[in-house]
């Protein structure tokens, strides 16, 4: 008989300024268990992490004190939160009743009109406040990126975030003092291993259980097709699993880092990177979502597995005994939501080579919609040499064939030649029957083939010295 | 800082500011971002309260040969089903005509009609129950879009016509002559509150409906139909939406109905929360429409002749078609003066869920063809598209609409010019033409067009309303009225009115839940209408009150009634100065009748619909809007650089709340011309059916720049306190950014053609039109 893991056992965490115990499913979601608390300034707009209508603030102890994230407590697992503290709209005002700054800018620039999305706004409004990041307008539209309103217009809502940011958090918020005192007691409603053996040793005893990281890509089959997950194993506390560090030669990530985290980390580091993080889902989705995550749901509209190929990275997966292997991305897809991920393994790192991220690349992503969208197609493309001559090429494409794509005729084709219009020409046009993409609700099968054409010569002419912005990076200025 | 109040209202608070006119803030605002504002599904559930959801056709059109639900019935949690045969009253939930049915019988007329419904313990149940039928259909060939519907002469009403002189005439005289033809996507509401609806079983055997709905008394009508019931016993009730949109107007009804069969069938309170997926596949969204045009027009780009052809993909059944397609054609000609046309509207059945109401009522649907084609007129002409605009307006001396009615108050021309002078419009379109000229992969594009809206439902009996407003004893009021709540402040506003109206402060107001119990035969919040007509009902039932105690006090003080007077709580009586609040404790002591009923009706309308003559429109909204973009030719990508609006609300009562719908109305028709993209497979399944595939603007998608200004004129109609309606105009001033997207597309082709380009422009469709420009250049 296959053991199922241990749920029902009391699950506890802070809510707001009290300390909760909950006998809870693995797959109920902070929004439902918040909801059936009688908390319900928390509003469900989508149930699947799109509108931000949801948002919550979950706080963990760092060494900077408690820091606080906004996630999308509708697919966000209450199972996953043991020890930390949730703070909901109803957690905001001080307690003598002072709104926030956040909710107090909000009412006096006219942010709310129907008011449906108005808590999740004032929780990343608040998150930004608490962060004491500067008060920014770019600042604000990150922060709210993952927040959907149908009825302002949003122009009041940034001016409100702003102006927050001018007044600034003036109280810890309230339940904060408890986070310490409840970190060591942890009992959990999901399993949450706290290294990698006992991940191993929880995915050897638990075989049926799913994995889960920060669930944005597993939480949907519960929110949206009903589905249950009666067993999960956590690998976001698994201490190596957060480990970003390098060797002389590599760049080794563990799979559970979050892409917020990644954005802190390659910020200086690669810049195409960084900004492809920021049209990678929403701050709340950044805040949660993972690479590992990203890699082992197979998708083949996916935005980080292109970049990973274009920069030759490795996956390292390690089976239930400890045995690590090292498969090259472009190697881990087999076909359609289907990698070489065995049952008994787990994501641990992704390995990407020093020398790939300092050289040449560029990232383009094509999308309905600029931010917040997932991409019709995703290009990478990363060369070495000279401007007249490319000595290695990665070209990598999403969105245009059942998995992701390395195409290495063109790379071929590109290499140790002499690099000119007439070859950037010649590699656009051997690009057009390389791939099959379809047509979706997203864009045309032949929109699609135009832009990985476009996104090709865009990266080779650029390499040349000929600059190419793209539209997010031009200043509007008039 | 701020304290929290329990809401806000609170007597006896003086506050000495103009109320009407003052930029207070929505009622709820400290309720919104407190979370304390209660929607429909957080009341409390009570313990046994039960979850509907329906099971649906997989199939566009066809006929159920056999249904087993054998398995849904014995699912866990699942406490009754029924399909239609157990509806105990009439099935048809119609609003207007016949045919939408609570649960399809026989045929099957789109994919997510629902043919069965489950309650259960938990919407999980409910889900994962409903997943377990089997049912059987013979497919039948569906009709998907307007163009199938037109060769086969498929309408769920007739086609309709607006005539002026012979413009086929005017047209084949004209010196030039273009034509032309465009696809126009629907649009989802995406109101961020989903349907929901929750009936509890009263123990008259009726019904009490909380629900989400733009029309609480056509739900508690439909209630008491598909019930069998009086109308009496059932009560609808709606405190406030989480928007609507107009998505709630008929949309609303169905959840309503199917909660309070089950309620009364179970006994228990039932709620039915659609999840956003089957809110967006099953409910009702903005027209697809496919519109024709030919126009006639001298070498300056002035009209002599328009013909027009609107067909609007109605879906399977009328719902609201009927004035959906008329208002397309009300606004076929915008601001401009068509001097002979012909404006033909087509109600094309589908087999595709049916359309409903989308704030312009599908007037925006209208409007983009006039405007597609005063930008194909300039440049045929060549010449800047605003002068070819503001030459076309109406005036004096060209002032009699398609339909008739005669223009009175001539504001565009002078606006347009306003907002051309306020931006620089001239020098930015010579700057703008020399950066294209100068650049190859990023074009800019700019464009400022006018709207002008007509104002009053076309149905001219929905032009009614009525209110019910009680003074209590220690001087707080109450006003309750027809028209719902959803975030346009219709609230606030009614209060202002009331606190303006009687001489007292805001405060003192209390604006409560809308009921039918206590306001019957309501019209819906629609038609951008709510102030105009509720806020008159309101100070109707205001100055009965204040008429009463004045009288009172003239007759207590024995002097002239016009010697009282009422301002900011104080009663002036012969040079003495009373509290309102002693004055209402007197009235009540003398037995002065401290409650009142209001009531209004829109005079001057009328409106013929077979002649298609008439003056449906008491007055109109104008405004106008300069918008201008960045755009990236290699991809079709773009971004809107820098907005200018400058809009009409006639003597503001709220100016911060107007601002709130001009600049929300923007984005939301901005959001539908661009990046929202409502579509159908070929099997006549919605496949934009979520938020991950269907996009509406983020904040990232509105320009540092975006100014909103008020054109400050009060209303020249005897509106309440001189306004002008506001819900709905601004959705057009998006049409801006797609004249200007398009402006960008045709530098490709130094403005010589006049690229296709349908709508939604979505980066794909800019690249399209891009692609066509530069191959005009070509060839
Ligand atoms: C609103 C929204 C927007 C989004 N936008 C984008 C976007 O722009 N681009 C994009 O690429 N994606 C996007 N996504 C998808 C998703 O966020 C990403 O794929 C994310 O990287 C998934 O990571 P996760 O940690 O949340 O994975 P989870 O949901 O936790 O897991 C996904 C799958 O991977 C497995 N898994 C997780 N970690 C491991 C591990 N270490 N080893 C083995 N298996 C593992 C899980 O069992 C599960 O099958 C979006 C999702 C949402 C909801
Ligand atoms: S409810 Fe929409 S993101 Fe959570
Ligand atoms: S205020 Fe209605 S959705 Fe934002």
């Amino acid at each position: 008989m296959v053991k199922t893991c241990p749920n029902g056992q009391e699950l506890k965490f802070i809510l707001n300024n009290q300390i909760k115990e909950l006998d809870v499913p693995a797959d109920k979601t902070i929004l439902q268990a918040v909801r059936e608390l009688g908390l319900t300034g928390t509003k469900e707009g989508c149930a699947s992490g799109d509108c931000g209508a949801c948002t919550v603030l979950v706080g963990e102890p760092s060494d900077k004190g408690v820091r606080y994230q906004t996630v999308n407590a509708c697919i966000a697992p209450i199972g996953q939160q043991a020890g930390r503290h949730i703070v909901t709209v109803e957690g905001l005002e001080s307690p003598d009743g002072e709104l926030h700054p956040a909710q107090e800018e909000m009412v006096n620039c006219h942010g709310s009109q129907c008011g449906f999305c108005t808590p999740g706004f004032v929780m990343s409004l608040a998150a930004l406040v608490e962060a004491d990041v500067s008060a920014d307008r770019e600042e604000v539209l990150q922060g709210i990126s993952g927040n959907l309103c149908r009825c302002t217009g949003y122009r009041p809502i940034v001016e409100a975030g702003i102006a927050a940011l001018e007044v600034g958090s003036s109280a810890a918020i309230q339940g904060q003092e408890l986070v310490q005192s409840l970190s060591a007691s942890t009992a959990q409603a999901v399993l949450q291993p706290a290294n990698e053996s006992e991940l191993q040793e929880s995915i050897r005893d638990f075989p049926n259980a799913d994995l889960i990281a920060g669930g944005t890509d597993l939480m949907l089959e519960v929110t949206q097709r009903y589905e249950a997950k009666p067993n999960l194993i956590d690998v976001t506390r698994v201490e190596e699993l957060q480990l970003v560090s390098a060797d002389e030669e590599k760049l080794v990530i563990g799979a559970a880092v979050s892409y917020s985290r990644l954005e802190e980390f390659f910020a200086g580091r690669s810049s195409p990177f960084v900004s492809l993080l920021h049209r990678l889902g929403s701050r709340q989705i950044r805040n949660s979502g993972t690479l590992g995550g990203n890699l082992a749901n197979g998708s083949p509209i996916a935005d980080t597995p292109p970049i990973l190929i274009a920069w030759d990275a490795e996956i390292e997966t390690v089976n239930t005994k400890g045995e690590a292997r090292l498969t090259a991305v472009s190697d881990f897809y087999r076909g359609y939501r289907d990698t070489t991920l065995s049952g008994d393994e787990y994501i641990a790192r992704i390995h990407i080579p020093h020398a790939s991220i300092e050289s040449f690349h560029r990232f383009f992503k094509s999308s309905k919609r600029l931010e917040d969208d997932i991409s019709s197609v995703m290009g990478a493309f990363r060369f070495e040499g000279t401007p007249d001559k490319v000595t290695v090429a990665r070209i990598a494409f999403g969105g245009m064939a059942a998995t992701p794509v390395r195409l290495k005729a063109i790379e071929d084709l590109l290499t140790d030649s002499e690099l000119s219009r007439d070859l950037v020409a010649q590699a656009v046009e051997a690009l057009g029957d390389k791939m099959t993409p379809l047509t979706d609700v997203r864009a045309s099968a032949a929109y699609r083939s135009e832009m990985a054409a476009s996104m090709l010569e865009r990266a080779l002419l650029e390499f040349m010295g000929e600059a190419r912005p793209v539209i997010t990076e031009v200043s509007l200025d008039a | 800082m701020r304290k929290l109040t329990n809401g806000s209202a609170g007597a006896g608070v003086v506050d000495t500011k103009p109320v009407v006119g003052s930029d207070l803030a929505h009622e709820s605002a400290i309720k919104h971002v407190t979370g304390r504002a209660t929607y429909v599904d957080d009341i409390a559930e009570p313990a046994n309260l039960l979850h509907v959801a329906t099971g649906q056709s997989t199939i566009a059109h066809g006929r159920i040969r056999s249904i087993n639900l054998d398995a849904v019935r014995t699912a866990e949690g699942v406490v009754d089903v029924i399909v239609c045969d157990d509806i105990p009253g009439d099935p048809d939930i119609s609003p207007v005509y016949t045919g939408d049915q609570l649960l399809a019988s026989q045929i099957v007329e789109y994919v997510g009609q629902p043919i069965f419904a489950v309650a259960a313990s938990s919407l999980e149940a409910a889900k994962r129950a409903c997943s377990l039928a089997q049912i059987e259909f013979e497919e039948l060939p569906a009709i998907l879009t307007p163009q199938q519907a037109l060769k086969e002469s498929q309408f769920v009403l007739p086609t309709r016509t607006f005539q002026i002189g012979d413009a086929s005439k005017a047209i084949d005289a004209a010196e030039l002559v273009i034509e032309s033809e465009q696809t126009v996507r629907g649009q989802e509401h995406f109101y961020l509150e989903g349907q929901v609806s929750l009936a509890t079983p009263t123990e008259d055997g009726g019904v009490h409906v909380v629900s989400s709905s733009q029309h609480p008394t056509e739900v508690q009508k439909l209630v008491a139909s598909v019930l069998g019931l009086n109308i009496h016993q059932v009560q609808a009730e709606v405190r406030r939406m989480g928007g609507g949109f107009g998505g709630k107007e008929s949309q609303a009804a169905a959840l309503a109905c199917m909660a309070a069969v089950f309620a009364v069938r179970t006994g228990r309170p039932v709620k039915y929360r659609m999840p956003r997926q089957d809110d967006m596949v099953q409910t009702g969204k903005r027209h697809d429409f496919w519109n024709r045009y030919r126009a006639g027009f001298d070498a300056k780009g002035v009209l002599t002749g328009v013909e027009m052809e609107l067909a609007g993909l109605c879906g399977c059944t009328a719902d609201l078609s009927e004035g959906i397609v008329d208002r397309a054609m009300f606004h076929a000609d915008n601001a401009y003066y068509y001097p002979a046309t012909t404006i033909h509207g087509y109600r094309c059945k589908t087999h595709t869920v049916s359309n409903t109401a989308f704030r312009g009522f599908g007037g925006p649907k209208g409007m983009i063809a006039a405007e597609s084609m005063m930008d194909d007129i300039a440049r045929t002409v060549q010449r800047d598209p605003l002068d070819v605009r503001i030459d076309n307006l109406y005036g004096p001396g060209r002032d009699v609409t398609p339909y008739g009615q005669k223009l009175e108050q001539h504001m565009l021309r002078d606006m347009m010019q306003q907002l051309a002078t306020d931006t620089d419009y001239y020098e930015r379109r010579k700057s703008i033409t020399e950066y294209n000229r100068n650049s190859d992969q990023f074009r800019k594009g700019l464009a400022l067009t006018p709207v002008k809206f007509g104002i009053s439902f076309t149905a001219t009996h929905l032009n009614q309303a009525g209110a019910l407003l009680h003074v209590y004893t220690d001087g707080s009021i109450s006003i309750n009225h027809g028209g719902t709540e959803m975030g346009q402040g219709l609230y606030t506003k009614i209060a202002q009115i009331v606190a303006t109206t009687l001489g007292v402060s805001y405060e003192r107001v209390m604006v409560t839940s809308t009921r039918t119990d206590k306001v019957p035969n309501t019209s819906p919040t629609a038609a951008s209408s709510g102030t105009d007509i509720n806020g008159m009902a309101a100070k109707n039932a205001a100055e009965k009150i204040r008429a009463r105690l004045i009288n009172f006090l003239a007759d207590q003080h024995g002097v002239e009634s016009d010697s009282v007077q009422i301002a900011n709580d104080l009663v002036m009586v012969n040079g003495q100065s009373l509290t309102f609040d002693e004055v209402i404790k007197a009235a009540y002591m003398a037995r002065v009748q401290l409650s009142a009923t209001g009531f209004y009706k829109t005079p001057k309308i009328h409106f013929d619909k077979e002649a298609g003559k008439g003056h449906p429109f008491f007055y109109y909204a104008n405004g106008c809007a300069a918008s201008e973009v960045l755009v990236d030719g290699a991809t079709g990508e773009y971004r809107v650089s820098r907005v200018d609006i400058l809009h009409d609300v006639g003597s503001s009562i709220n100016p911060a709340l107007d601002i709130g719908q001009i600049e929300g109305g923007f984005v939301q028709g901005m959001g539908w011309l661009t990046t929202e993209e409502l579509l159908w497979d070929d099997r006549g399944r919605v496949i934009s059916n979520s938020p991950a595939n269907y996009k509406i603007p983020t904040a990232y998608d509105l320009p540092e720049h975006f100014k909103v200004s008020l054109y400050d004129q009060p209303n020249n109609e005897d509106t309440i306190y001189r306004s002008k309606a506001v819900g709905e105009p601004p959705l057009m001033l998006g049409l801006s950014v797609w004249c200007a997207l398009r402006d960008a597309a045709a530098s490709f082709s130094d403005y010589r053609m006049n690229p296709p380009m349908d709508a939604p422009a979505t980066p794909e469709q800019l690249y399209r039109a891009i692609q066509a420009a530069k191959a005009g250049v070509a060839s």
